[in-house]
């Protein structure tokens, strides 16, 4: 337990919380000792930090697969299974002479027990009625729980105490010597030399599964191997950051990487960087911090650059996502008021280049424009307004009350509601839906019309010909036209 | 081994936290959220933990509330990351629950160290010392947790039997609950709320390690006994009861086998309800392994002896002068079969009469020829169906009649009959042979 109350863990805390700092010496000392920590380390803690930074690194690269595969939680019953490894290889090793804590041999152990755990999972998906996520949890329990009753027999051993197997569980990066930071950038380098090699097949297996099947790719052996490589990364985690939250190096990186690109390479590479950073970070902190659990830092930074990703993200973060929405809402409000002051005006509108309507200057009303769609008084204004802006209407600057468009949303308005119309006859003729059906649909379509589709229905609906003029609505208008 | 008052006590516990996991795990496992019960029994930790804090105890409402909250909020914050974040159901639920389990790993070591709580015993709790922390219960000495997972497990019977239909038909159909006027979305929460009550209540019993055990193993075993709720309900109960009693059991006994006093009951008894699923899964009466291969094998054998007539039939029919009766070895090469199945029929056919050893090898007997007739009748009329309905060629017509004879009764026989106008001959030219029931 050690002490809890020390002061470097005050520093800690105040990291965490974003800076909050009582003196400004005291955090100007803690940031010293950060970057002290972070780029001239000591030697013993320079093989801690190289080894989370490594282990970080490798972890984001394959986690990508397992992300994009839906088998993220994999991950989850895998180290658990890894339990009752250890505490076989312990006794085993004790039984034939050893100390028992050698730790190539606890990790034989372990990634043997972690494949077996994927097999039963595998087992009880393909063999019974159960789904995959009642195998995974049936799997981590079960192993899990055969673990800690062998390390129960373990603990009465008279041969050697299992302190040292605990460390497994929540992970003691402190632990690590220079022999363990070989054989984490061993296994690392591997997982980046197959990553490399198999990336086509993963990438194939992860989007299309079915194509790559019938490609004639071994399906079964892909995944096989993405897993083999899975557990070999989990239990070089498992010394440093604990097989309960090794998994989170797993999954939160490649998640954070995904709300940056939607391509399958940066994402890689993107994870991987974050896992560097996440293990990279946590360490020099938890090595500021040495009564913290260092699993749980690292993984905490990771789910700090996790949950800044989903907000910032420059692909799918929340921000970005909320100003696509705002901009296609506006778009769409901007392209309805259109649409009804045409529709409106229609009866008095010969061709969209009339000039004579226009500078005689046929108004709508505002209440007649109201009264067009479900929308209030307070959002037409507002609409009204920024297409004032934007140069498509003009409103009378005295009444607000009286509605024109320009020539420019003339020929918008027109082109608007002919896509819409085009839309309906479409629809009517070819999909055998009720006149009074068809507003609605078209309704929402009608943005997103581009100019290849409304060829295409010109040439299914025959008007090609027929200029560019706008067809007659095959329904009765709403609201009815202005006089 | 002796069997003292403390083991007696043992078993109660395990047995109503056993059961109380089990009650709700059936609809985690019905809805394919299982994991849930995991990601949850992980991320009470820091809810425990500010509980801790606050109260410095172990034993106050406070941190049934906290924990509870806690749980909530797992299940909202992976619905949060689920649909706002689009990142994948299972890694939303990872991302919150190793995050949650960090902060309160962070808080215990923090805050709570003092206190007499360490993450130890969260996930493996220490059952075999809970029947000596007692409390006067109407003047009976009762063990604490005996009587906490007694009123748990009353709580989730009570909230089983008064949502059963909300429960059932949420879990098979929120669909069709939405349109119902059940509230799904709320029966969700509540249904993470109650497990991350018994959770919280177990967790110093038995662990959390245990609780994912039971929530989840004995509904999964159940699932695979029957096909309906109550009867699965009942019966992962019963499950976890029996996984309860034998893990203590085998605790006490199996480690003296090499050698060694005992080991810790939680891990026994999550192993143990393992071993029971592996029994399950082999030899559950409808689902298991072992019925669903020999339901496999007895087909295949079936569809042997079918073959066998069928081509003894045929060489018959081709009224030969000296006619090759089929040797053992002939028909091992015309069936392209193992020679365990092949004896089998073939022993099968002989004792019900339908086949004959003469010096010149198998003949049909003629209870065999009647039953050839049929499914011969049945292989020829089903090419004519498919070359007169499909327009098959006809080099595409045998194959598919092969695999289809061995399932067309008399009424099917009928009406394919009826539909290709009751011919005489297929389209390769060969007689249909007529029903031998009229």
């Amino acid at each position: 337990m050690g002490t809890a109350h020390g002061s470097p863990h005050i520093h800690v805390n105040n990291e965490m919380a974003g800076g909050f700092v009582g003196t400004a010496s005291e955090a100007e000392g803690a940031i010293q000792e950060f970057l002290e920590i972070a780029f001239v380390p000591e030697f013993h803690t320079m093989l801690v930090v190289l080894s989370t930074l490594i282990l970080g690194a490798a972890a984001g690269m394959i986690g990508t697969f397992l992300l994009l595969r839906k088998q993220s939680l994999m991950g989850d019953a895998l180290s658990h299974a890894t339990l009752p490894g250890i505490g076989i290889a312990f006794m085993v090793m004790v039984a034939f002479g050893g100390s028992g804590k050698n730790m190539p041999g606890l990790l034989i152990g372990a990634a043997v027990f972690g494949l077996v755990g994927a097999g039963s999972v595998l087992f009880i998906t393909r063999n019974t009625r159960l789904k995959s996520d009642a195998a995974l949890g049936i799997v981590l329990s079960v192993y899990f729980g055969l673990g800690v009753a062998l390390l129960g027999i373990i603990q009465q051993m008279p041969t050697g105490s299992a302190a040292g197997l605990n460390s497994f569980i929540y992970g003691k990066p402190s632990t690590v010597i220079i022999e363990d930071l070989y054989l984490i950038a061993g296994v690392a380098l591997a997982v980046t030399i197959v990553c490399t090699l198999l990336f086509k097949e993963l990438a194939l297996l992860c989007f299309d599964e079915c194509f790559a099947s019938a490609q004639g790719w071994p399906i079964t052996r892909l995944d096989a191997s993405m897993l083999a490589l899975a557990t070999a990364v989990l239990v070089i985690g498992l010394q440093a950051v604990g097989l309960i939250l090794v998994i989170a190096m797993l999954i939160i990186p490649p998640a954070a990487a995904r709300f940056w690109t939607e391509k399958l390479k940066p994402m890689m590479i993107g994870s991987a960087v974050i896992g560097a950073l996440s293990g990279w970070f946590g360490a020099v902190i938890s090595a500021m911090a040495t009564s913290l659990p260092a699993g749980a830092v690292i993984v905490l930074m990771a789910t700090t650059i996790f949950l800044f990703s989903m907000i910032f993200g420059s692909s799918r973060g929340i921000l970005k996502q909320a100003m696509g929405q705002y901009r296609l809402r506006r778009k769409i409000g901007h392209q309805h008021l259109l649409r009804a002051c045409y529709e409106s005006l229609e009866s008095r509108i010969e061709s969209v280049a009339d000039e004579v309507f226009l500078s005689k200057g046929s108004s709508v009303t505002f209440d007649s424009l109201l009264s067009k769609r479900s929308w209030s008084p307070k959002q037409l204004r507002r609409l009204i307004q920024r297409s004032t802006k934007s140069g498509d209407v003009t409103s009378h600057p005295s009444t607000e009350n009286e509605i024109r468009l320009t020539s420019q949303g003339l020929r918008e308005g027109a082109r608007l509601v002919r896509n819409h119309r085009l839309w309906e006859i479409y629809l009517i003729t070819h999909a055998d839906i009720a006149p009074s059906h068809v507003d609605r649909d078209a309704d929402q379509i009608e943005h997103v019309l581009d100019s290849d589709l409304i060829e295409r229905l010109e040439q299914l609906l025959d008007t090609h010909g027929a200029a560019k003029s706008v067809p007659a609505s095959p329904h009765e208008l709403n609201g009815g036209a202005v006089s | 081994m002796t069997w003292l008052e403390i083991d007696t006590w043992i078993v109660v516990i395990a047995i109503l936290c056993a059961v109380s996991c089990s009650l709700l795990g059936n609809f985690l496992v019905l809805r394919k959220m299982s994991m849930m019960g995991d990601a949850i029994s992980h991320a009470v930790l820091p809810g425990l933990a500010v509980a801790f804090i606050l109260t410095e105890t172990r034993a106050s409402f406070t941190m049934f509330v906290g924990a509870a909250i806690v749980g909530l909020l797992t299940a909202l914050f992976t619905q949060w990351v689920h649909s706002f974040g689009k990142v994948d159901g299972g890694a939303a639920m990872g991302v919150v629950f190793t995050s949650l389990f960090a902060i309160g790993l962070i808080l215990i070591k923090a805050g709570a160290d003092h206190v007499d709580l360490d993450a130890n015993c969260v996930l493996y709790g220490s059952i075999e010392l809970a029947p000596l922390d007692k409390i006067q219960i109407l003047g009976w000495d009762l063990p604490r947790a005996a009587f906490v997972m007694g009123l748990i497990l009353i709580l989730n019977m009570v909230f089983v039997g008064v949502f059963f239909k909300e429960l059932r038909i949420s879990s098979f159909d929120p669909d069709l609950a939405t349109t119902l006027g059940i509230n799904a979305q709320l029966m969700h929460y509540l249904l993470m709320a109650m497990v991350a009550i018994t959770t919280v209540a177990a967790f110093e019993a038995i662990g959390s390690i245990l609780v994912i055990a039971m929530l989840i193993v004995p509904a999964a075993a159940a699932h695979l006994l029957t096909d309906r709720l109550l009867h699965m309900i009942l019966a992962s109960a019963v499950f976890a009861a029996i996984s309860a009693g034998l893990g203590h059991l085998s605790a006490i006994t199996l480690p003296r086998i090499i050698g060694f006093e005992d080991t810790n009951t939680a891990g026994m008894i999550a192993t143990m309800s393992g071993v029971l699923f592996a029994f399950v899964v082999i030899l559950a009466p409808r689902y298991g392994i072992l019925s669903k291969a020999l339901h496999r094998l007895a087909l295949n054998l079936r569809i042997l002896r079918e073959d066998i007539l069928g081509l003894l039939y045929r060489v018959d029919e081709l009224k030969l002068v000296d006619r090759p009766a089929m040797t053992y070895r002939q028909l091992r090469e015309a069936l392209n079969t193992g020679p365990i199945q092949l004896q089998l029929a073939l022993r099968r056919l002989r004792r019900s009469g339908r086949l004959k050893v003469t010096s010149r090898g198998y003949e049909l007997e003629e209870p065999g020829r009647k039953r050839a007739q049929q499914i011969i009748r049945s292989h020829r009329l089903w090419e004519t169906y498919l070359a007169e309905h499909f327009a098959l060629p006809l080099d595409h017509i045998h194959a598919p009649a092969e695999r289809v004879e061995h399932f067309i009764d008399q009424q099917m026989q009928d009406d394919l009959a009826l539909e290709t106008s009751t011919p005489t001959s297929d389209p390769h030219g060969k007689v249909i042979p007529p029903t031998t029931n009229s």
